[in-house]
């Protein structure tokens, strides 16, 4: 029951709100929605009910809240409201549409977070990935921003087809229910398709290498969306999925170290991304996905509580970075660090400090939240493989480097042609505030729920390493941030796009144009040839059949008409030529008579 | 009852027969509105005592006792959410024909007789009367487009309609003579043949017999080769004969593999399971794919069509394949076969009368003509939204429901096929998405007349009145699929284990 309130009511509410009309209404509706859903939420966390529902024939869909899913549920209506307040603070964001499809988005990822058999999950999975289309593409008249959400909802549902086909080797495996738990022990060859379907479909959800480019595209949308997106939403739930199957993927022996190296190389390679980004949001968007590796590294590395950790501090640090940028955006107009965001903390000192306390955060300073997340993932993956925890300390040092090099441009002393003092709505810079002491404090979840403890434990040498390295890293961008790529338009991610472009887009549309073709001109001439075919037959039979059939009769009647002119002849009226023909008649009758008895 | 309900339209197309055309569109279309109402209340009547198993409200009377031929009708868990959707489809269609300004009258008729002839095809139990009712859907179908498509173009699309159809249909009879012949005792009776199952040996017999079928359904369906009358007959024709057309005129091929194809040619069916297979994959990636490479709406619309059709061909081929000896599988491909006529009528017939609207306002169909037309008309822009997402099998609404089922089901039974159906998923959403953000986004442009630029009003009345239904049933469709599964599913099961015996 009151988990069917926990998604009814941002769902039911998000599909009224595009009704509501004018002022401050939807709004504050919006708010009350998603802060309603916070309290239930809340509720879920500390009941864990469950229950089922029927869906399909033996297929039912089930919904359950277990030690990782409630600590998403809470995460997750905690990320809205928050996004809610401060996106009012933007006129165009006002509106009963955009509120509307937050809720949904949200509750999409409720469901999917909460579901423990496959079918609701891929529902909410797949609603999740076209809500977010509708939110980046939230501005209509924006064509670029179309296109990005096109690529972001075909990217996603490329990798979402490994659902569809989870579910039948769910099915064909033994898992009548399709419960996510027995995939685990699925009977042979079904185990790895399934399990490769659901780390293709995680991958691509959370934008890990190689469908990260999805994400540079998806921030043409309002900075709130990117803020829910990137944090708790959508990318979280790749991550979360991947977490929820980690004994299947142990159980299937390849996907764990596939994973796991996936993981980490996106954590590196975007975080190299992510350094020569000038466009702040860009930067952001990058760090997602090399954060969001750390936690598919955890996941391929069996390290649940210390992926869970991960999100949580991410999502916190994340959200925070991305509405500050949103305002910042809004106030100021740009989004280049070397150019209109020179300074732009100290137009407003509040927002500021809550912008350099994420940033430090997401350096991996201590005593920071992803100081704590980050060794505890490292943790796992140097009980796996020292190669693993080499490349993920890389990735750290990198981290700290590009939330290094963002800071610096935002110190910077403001140039004085821009406004002194930028103004923010109250609402927003206490949230802002509220936010940055999340961030900074996510580390202390370590003592909180069980599944937030991470299981192995770092090491307290490991955490002095990743201290120093975040040090390191801070100090490394502080030397080298004014040098690396000036403004310039959004560096291209790895050439991903352009590759996905060339090699998958282009060719099948080139192949559906060549089918275009053939239907036209050979499928659908067959029957037409066949139709003339018969009407040349027939115009045939009558030309030359129809003649010869009338030749045929009028030839019997000429001929006829023939015998009877030649029967009239010996009719000459002449009495002695009678009696000639009578007697050749009789010698006739008599030589066949003699013959007829001599012969017999 | 039964009778009642089949014969209703005609009944009243008579009585308004009689009633001078001047009376306008406003009496006629509400007439038929009125019609389809009282039909869908008789229906839904139905529903509720409908037999757990076997055949309910059945009728029977002898007809041509001498070759086994009877007026049987009856419905089961098959037949009957196609005749509620025969229903809502009409009357969705009479509403959105509230202000047909050609013929009228004459427009009401020939709709009208075409609601007797789809009806009672869904409820024929006897393979005589099934093959009369889909005749004559055909010819009824030839003076909708022939009657009141545009221009000559029109002509020429009936015309192939009709030929193209006309041949499939006589494919169809000449395989109920050879089915009636098998039995010791010619019977046309379906419930009998099934239960004698007289070919039940296979051999060469009853694969000419499933051929014989299959080509005749096949092309009324359509699939893959024999689709290519669908796309000139859609785009020529009306927004409301497009409708009925792909809403429910497509289902009476799929419904033949159903109801007479897989009962009452079991061995044959098993024989040939993965050709059905191959061919329902082909349909799927090809129908995509042609589909993406259109321009013209209405072209693009039909060839998803065929998309969606090859998922139904591809779950009854896959619930053939018995070896696979996984029950569950194949009781989810089946009911997701019917699920999916049932979804597909509805969304497909939303997307229609869609395309409708947006012609009756630019006269063009090409989509590159239009240009942001989310600002300009926010209804249109939000219905087109939504029965494109439903169209694409977004969950939530029913075409989910319908092709998860599917392919869960079919990956059982043929792996490869399955996944390589899963990606006509894929490309149908891309070629939908391309389609709003084509005409959706972007600044806003209309086709004007040379000069002086035409009125661009959003939707009207009797349209939001007719589109808006169809889509929130396919979202109830989406969100509780229990009410429609709890009746497809028993009979589901009947034919399964028909097929398997």
């Amino acid at each position: 029951m009151l988990l069917l309130i926990l998604l009814a009511l941002p769902l039911t509410a998000g599909l009224l709100l595009p009704a509501a009309r004018g002022g401050r209404c939807p709004v504050v509706a919006g708010v009350l929605a998603a802060m309603g859903t916070l309290v239930v939420a809340v509720a879920v966390a500390v009941e864990r009910p469950a229950g089922q529902a029927p869906l399909l024939a033996g297929v039912p869909a089930g919904f359950g809240v277990d030690g990782l899913s409630a600590v998403l549920v809470v995460l997750v209506a905690a990320v809205l409201p928050a996004c809610l307040i401060v996106a009012a603070a933007e006129p165009e964001l006002r509106t009963g549409r955009f509120s509307g499809l937050m809720l949904v988005f949200t509750g999409a990822m409720l469901a999917t977070v909460t579901a423990t058999t496959l079918a609701p999950l891929l529902m909410a999975w797949e609603v999740m990935g076209a809500t977010s289309w509708a939110l980046i593409g939230y501005r209509l008249d924006d064509r670029g921003a179309t296109r990005a959400a096109n690529v972001a909802f075909l990217t996603t549902r490329t990798a979402d087809l490994g659902l569809y086909v989870a579910g039948g080797a769910l099915l064909a495996g033994g898992a009548a229910a399709m419960a996510l738990d027995d995939t685990a022990t699925l009977d042979g060859g079904w185990l790895h398709l399934a399990v490769a379907g659901f780390v293709l479909a995680a991958l691509g959800k959370s934008a890990q290498l190689p469908f990260s480019f999805w994400l540079s595209g998806a921030m043409r949308g309002p900075s709130p969306v990117s803020a829910l997106l990137h944090s708790a939403t959508m990318v979280a739930a790749g991550g979360y999925l991947l977490l929820r199957l980690a004994p299947a993927l142990e159980a299937a022996g390849w996907a764990g170290p596939l994973v796991a190296w996936i993981g980490v190389v996106t954590a590196l390679l975007m975080g190299l991304v992510a350094v020569v980004q000038d466009d702040l949001k860009q930067l952001l968007a990058a760090s997602t996905c090399s954060q969001i590796g750390f936690i598919v590294l955890a996941a391929g590395t069996a390290g649940t509580q210390a992926g869970l950790l991960q999100m949580v501090a991410h999502a916190a640090a994340k959200s925070l970075l991305f509405l500050i940028a949103g305002l910042w955006l809004a106030a100021l107009g740009t989004r280049s660090l070397s150019g209109g965001l020179r300074g732009a903390a100290h137009r407003h000192p509040a927002v500021g400090a809550a912008f350099t306390v994420a940033a430090l955060a997401l350096a991996g300073l201590p005593p920071l939240g992803l100081w704590v997340s980050k060794d505890a993932v490292l943790a796992a993956a140097a009980a796996t493989s020292p190669a693993l925890y080499a490349a993920g300390l890389a990735a750290a040092l990198v981290a700290a480097c590009y939330s290094g090099r963002a800071l610096w441009w935002v110190w910077q002393p403001a140039p004085d042609n821009g406004p002194h003092r930028m103004r923010v709505p109250m609402t927003a810079t206490a949230v802002t505030a509220v936010l940055a002491a999340a961030a900074a404090g996510a580390g202390l979840l370590v003592y909180g729920p069980l599944s937030l403890h991470p299981d192995p434990a770092p090491h307290p040498g490991e955490l002095a390493v990743s201290a120093v390295l975040a040090a390191v890293g801070l100090l490394i961008a502080r030397r080298w941030a004014a040098r690396t790529p000036a403004a310039r338009p959004p560096t291209p991610w790895l050439r991903l796009e352009p590759a996905a472009r060339r090699g998958i887009a282009r060719p099948v549309l080139r192949l559906a144009a060549l089918l275009a073709r053939a239907d036209d001109q050979v499928l659908a001439r067959v029957p037409e040839r066949a139709a003339h075919a018969v009407l040349t037959l027939a115009r045939h039979t009558d030309g030359h059949g129809e003649r010869a059939v009338e030749g045929a009769v009028s030839g019997v009647a000429d001929g006829a008409r023939a015998l009877g002119r030649a029967a009239r002849r010996p009719q000459t009226g002449q009495l002695h030529q009678y009696y000639a023909q009578a007697s050749t008649g009789f010698i006739l009758l008599g030589a066949l008579a003699v013959v007829v008895i001599v012969v017999r | 009852m039964l009778s009642l309900i089949v014969f209703l339209p005609a009944l009243v197309a008579l009585a308004l027969s009689v009633l001078p055309a001047r009376l306008g569109p406003r009496a006629f279309a509400g007439a038929w509105t009125a019609t389809g109402l009282a039909q869908l209340a008789l229906v839904l009547a139905l529903w509720t005592d409908l037999p757990a198993s076997g055949y309910g409200a059945v009728e029977r009377r002898e007809w041509i006792p001498s070759a086994g031929i009877s007026y049987h009708l009856g419905v089961d868990g098959l037949s009957l959410p196609l005749l509620a959707l025969t229903a809502v489809v009409f009357t969705a269609t009479a509403v959105h024909s509230w202000r047909q300004a050609d013929r009228p009258k004459n427009f009401v008729l020939v709709f009208l007789a075409l609601q007797t002839v789809s009806t009672g095809l869904f409820v024929s139990l006897d393979l005589i009367l099934f093959f009369l009712f889909f005749d004559l859907s055909i010819v009824f179908m030839y003076f909708v487009i022939a009657g009141w498509g545009i221009g000559a173009p029109a002509r020429e699309a009936a015309l192939t309609f009709f030929l193209y159809t006309f041949l499939g249909s006589l494919a169809l009879l000449l395989g109920f003579i050879l089915l009636a012949l098998a039995a010791d005792t010619p019977t046309f009776d379906i419930p009998e043949l099934a239960a004698l199952n007289p070919l039940a040996g296979g051999g060469t017999y009853a694969a000419l017999t499933l051929l014989a079928l299959g080509i005749g359904l096949g092309v009324k369906t359509p699939v893959f080769p024999f689709h290519t009358w669908l796309p000139p007959a859609h785009t020529e024709a009306p927004a409301a004969g497009s409708a009925i057309l792909a809403g429910i005129l497509l289902k009476m091929g799929t419904y033949g593999f159903v109801r007479i194809a897989m009962p009452l040619l079991p061995a044959g069916w098993r024989q040939f399971a993965l050709a059905f297979v191959v061919i329902g994959v082909i349909s799927v990636v090809w129908g995509a794919l042609v589909a993406l490479a259109q321009n013209d709406l209405k072209r693009m619309i039909a060839y998803t069509s065929i998309n969606h059709m090859g998922y139904v061909l591809l779950a009854l081929g896959a619930a053939g394949m018995v070896s696979a000896d996984n029950e569950q599988a194949r009781q989810l491909a089946t009911t997701g076969a019917v699920y999916q006529m049932v979804s597909h009528g509805l969304i497909t017939a939303a997307l229609f009368l869609l395309a409708g609207a947006l012609h009756t306002r630019g006269h063009t169909y090409t989509m590159s003509a239009y240009s942001g037309l989310a600002t300009r008309t926010p209804h249109f822009a939000a219905l087109f939204s939504v029965a494109a997402f439903a169209s694409l099998g977004l969950p939530g609404f029913s075409g989910f429901i319908a092709e998860f089922q599917i392919l869960a089901g079919a990956l059982t039974a043929t792996p490869v096929a399955t996944v390589i159906a899963a990606t006509g998923i894929l490309i149908t959403a891309a070629l939908f998405l391309l389609a709003i953000s084509r005409m959706l986004t972007g600044p806003v442009r209309t086709p004007d007349a040379p000069g002086t630029p035409r009125p661009f009003p959003d939707l009207s009345a009797p349209e939001l009145l007719s589109i808006t239904p169809l889509l929130a049933l396919a979202t109830v469709l989406g969100l509780l699929p229990r009410p429609v599964l709890d009746v497809i599913e028993p009979a589901a099961r009947t034919l399964n284990d028909l097929v398997a015996r």
